[in-house]
């Protein structure tokens, strides 16, 4: 651990910050979630540090429920995302021909409707409640792990020593967990860093257009919109879970850069 | 002016290294060589891998590849040290004053440009000529290096020339300039053979007839020895011996040399045939999805217990095809194949756990025939645990006893693949196919790309394992020393056909069919003037007809 460059240290922080904050909300929260305290929009004071929102809850209890709601919700699609991705994914590359073809092809055509619009559509359709959310995001972002890792995986799969174990006799199974997975983990680990801030920035989207996590619950994306329009009269409620979500997104990119460079080959594992 | 052309003094080359989990710190890679050089003459740079040759090449045109920095020491071109001189200079001398020979042309070439542009490129660029003049001196190169159509070869794209006439393309792109100098760099050891010797021999014509000098660099001590005028061996960035090619050829001095002089004189008396061969290969013609022509075409060939069979040939005769289709990763259209007798499913899934012990595969490259994420006891082991459900203790005193084996013991069984040598790699590889205790290992080009005296410690040690464990080889390789120092039998293999099959002493005495005679006088001895008297023998044979 001695090795860790400043900005590495300074993402890791940050992000263990978010996490404890996101774990421990109800404890460190100064008031509940939803809990009306005071005046519409008052300013920062030393009874409401970061001010009330727009029907005078305090703003960082609800930031920090709101971390926790966002948190959560982008790390529990983030692994659903990985796990189905990467098992198909290397699934495609070892068993190659028709399987390949039909997985790759319909992934191709989830991909070519974006993102946005197909989730609108579905979220549009059923009801709205965080275990759906999660898994129309995870399954949503799983096409970019899935190609993700059959490219990774299609290199690995022309080695020698994945021929041997054919000639071996050895199942799949084995083929794909002790000689593809070991080799594909560091791209997969670092991607997992860049895939976890789309989520959070995802379903920021999905609660800011009003399709994602539902009032009273809140969540950065979800206070953002409820006090958009205090922007105008001068009012910066709405910037603080704006900051919030970029603080996190930049430190979860260094973490991820640190972790990229160390485990690649493409710099010669220096830095 | 002096005649000395180079002189390097106390040259030392240093380099970062990055292991992992460790701090980066310097090494020292070339530890104080010198030599001179006088104008036109050769002086051979000879040593295995890691010997510090390619860098010292590099280093007298000042440069470092990769990371290598220069630390110490003198080099001095044309009476001038370079390594002192600013960097306009420099710019002149690469390219102008000296130029490089890369060992692989295909990689070298912009498969973008035409050939010709990129020969007269650093002629013009140097303003040592216009591009009028480059292109006919560009032209009369291609003449001289014996390309076929001189005139008009400049006009393709670098993809449409063979391998051979590339490497003679890249010659022609360095003398096009005029050097004082050419750095050749493994300019051979990438091409078979029988094209190597047209590419030697025009090289060695072109340094004769313009006048260079030239470092030749290589790991093939027969083959610099037909071309150079000194010797330099060097062993881990220092001298061991430098002298004239004769004396370090026919007197070596240091025991090193001696080593590297007397390589591949191992002995193999040839065992008769037994009435039941272990392999016999039937009628085999094959050929890869989405080709509409075949790879092998009625290929027969027998291989009987505790015996070597060799396949030679050239790259794309098929001979790899082959051990594709005797392991079942490629189905043949047609014949068929039996192992210890019992007929074997064309493809791998119809197999049974038996059929796979026993048949095992050994490879090219080590290093990517294991996986990096294993240790050496888990690689050694699965095959005991798959084949024969051994565990725990048992299973331990196996893969040490396969060590011991291997002559590695049991030390290295915690290491990891990147841990170990390339003659240990290919050690534990031998050691995974033995665990299965296999009747027959397919052995595809297995010491190719190891150096002379490493390759020369795996032929034995397969040679023991084999009076040992009693097993078959199946020995693929184009490396016709290598076919004589282990094989019992020999099948000679030329586009996709066995052209000559028979026992080692059969196969190898006259009447040759032309092929064989071809690839039997192509194989550079270790004498001085082998190269004249093969050309000179080819030319008499030519004439003849």
């Amino acid at each position: 651990m001695k090795n860790i460059p400043i900005s590495a240290m300074i993402g890791l922080a940050f992000t263990a910050l978010y996490f404890i904050i996101a774990i421990f909300a109800p404890l460190l929260a100064p008031y509940g979630m939803a809990e009306v305290v005071g005046d519409v929009w008052e300013p920062s004071s030393s009874q409401f540090w970061l001010g009330t929102d727009n029907i005078g809850r305090d703003l960082l209890s609800r930031m920090i429920y709101g971390g926790r709601t966002t948190i959560f919700i982008a790390t529990a699609a983030t692994i659903l995302s990985f796990v189905t991705g990467s098992t198909l994914g290397f699934l495609a590359a070892v068993l190659g021909g028709w399987a390949d073809q039909v997985m790759s092809r319909l992934v191709d055509l989830i991909m070519s409707i974006p993102t946005l619009i197909s989730a609108l559509v579905v979220l549009a359709m059923v009801p709205v409640t965080i275990p759906v959310l999660i898994i129309v995001m995870g399954l949503l972002d799983a096409t970019r792990v899935y190609r993700l890792a059959r490219a990774v995986a299609v290199d690995i799969a022309v080695m020698d020593y994945v021929e041997a174990a054919k000639l071996r006799g050895e199942r799949q199974a084995w083929i794909i967990f002790r000689e593809v997975l070991p080799n594909a983990l560091s791209p997969l680990v670092a991607e997992l860093g860049l895939r976890f801030i789309f989520m959070v920035l995802f379903v920021s989207t999905l609660s800011f257009l009003g399709l994602g996590v539902q009032p009273p619950l809140a969540d950065w994306g979800g206070i953002v919109k409820e006090n958009k329009d205090g922007i105008v009269y001068g009012i910066g409620a709405a910037l603080y879970p704006a900051v919030a979500i970029a603080t996190l997104a930049i430190s979860v990119n260094l973490v991820a850069d640190w972790v990229l460079n160390r485990t690649t080959s493409l710099k010669g594992g220096r830095g | 002016m002096s005649d000395t052309l180079l002189k390097v003094r106390d040259l030392k080359i240093g380099a970062t290294v990055y292991p992992p989990g460790e701090k980066p710190h310097d090494i020292e890679i070339v530890h104080g060589v010198s030599f001179d050089l006088e104008r036109g003459k050769v002086l051979g740079l000879i040593g295995e891998s890691g010997a510090g040759k390619s860098t010292i090449g590099l280093a007298s045109m000042a440069y470092g590849r990769g990371g290598v920095e220069i630390t110490g020491g003198e080099v001095w071109v044309n009476g001038r040290d370079i390594l002192k001189s600013p960097h306009g200079d420099i710019r002149k001398l690469r390219g102008g004053e000296v130029t490089y020979v890369s060992q692989s042309a295909a990689a070298s070439f912009n498969p973008a440009k035409k050939i010709m542009d990129q020969v007269v490129e650093a002629a013009v660029e140097q303003k040592k000529f216009s591009r009028k003049e480059a292109e006919r001196r560009a032209r009369e190169l291609f003449a001289k290096l014996g390309l076929p159509d001189p005139d008009n070869i400049g006009e393709r794209y670098p993809h449409q020339v063979s391998g051979g006439q590339l490497q003679r393309c890249m010659t022609a792109l360095a003398l096009c300039p005029e050097p004082d100098l050419v750095v050749f760099d493994e300019p051979t050891t990438a091409l078979d053979v029988t094209t190597q010797i047209d590419v030697l021999m025009a090289i060695k014509e072109a340094i004769a007839d313009t006048g260079v000098g030239a470092l030749y660099i290589t790991h093939d001590l027969a083959v610099v020895a037909q071309v150079s005028d000194d010797i330099m061996v060097l062993r881990m960035g220092d001298m061991v011996e430098y002298g004239s090619t004769d004396q370090i050829i026919n007197n070596p001095q240091e025991g090193y040399t001696q080593a590297l002089v007397s390589v591949r004189s191992i002995e193999h008396e040839e065992k008769k045939p037994t009435p039941e061969p272990v392999l016999s290969v039937d009628g085999i013609t094959a050929r890869y999805k989405g080709l509409n022509f075949d790879v092998l075409h009625n290929v027969n060939v027998e291989l009987h217990p505790g015996q070597t069979l060799a396949v030679v040939g050239e790259s794309g005769s098929g001979k790899s095809t082959l051990a594709r289709v005797i392991t079942g990763l490629l189905p043949p259209r047609d014949g068929e194949i039996t192992f210890a007798g019992r007929k074997l499913s064309p493809n791998l899934k119809g197999r049974n756990r038996e059929d796979l012990r026993e048949l095992q595969m050994i490879y090219q490259m080590a290093d990517v025939a294991m996986n990096p994420r294993q240790t050496v006891g888990t690689i050694i082991g699965r095959p005991l645990e798959f084949y024969f459900g051994m565990r725990g203790a048992e299973k331990r005193k196996r893969i040490i006893e396969l060590l011991d084996e291997i002559e590695l013991g049991e030390k290295f069984m915690d290491r990891y693949p990147a841990e170990l040598s390339g003659g240990q790699k290919q050690r534990v590889c031998i050691a995974r196919s033995l665990a299965a205790k296999p009747k027959l290992i397919i052995c595809d080009e297995v010491t190719s790309a190891l150096d002379p005296l490493v390759a020369d410690g795996i032929l034995k040690l397969l040679l023991d394992l084999q009076k040992i464990e009693d097993v078959a080889y199946l020995f693929i390789t184009h490396d016709l020393a290598t076919v004589r120092a282990i094989s019992d039998s020999i099948a000679v293999m030329y586009q996709g056909r066995v052209v000559r099959y028979g026992s080692k002493s059969e196969v190898l005495s006259p009447p040759f069919d032309d092929y064989t005679d071809l690839l039997l006088s192509s194989v550079p001895e270790m004498h001085l003037g082998w190269l004249e008297e093969v050309v000179a023998h080819r030319k008499m044979e030519s004439a003849g007809n």
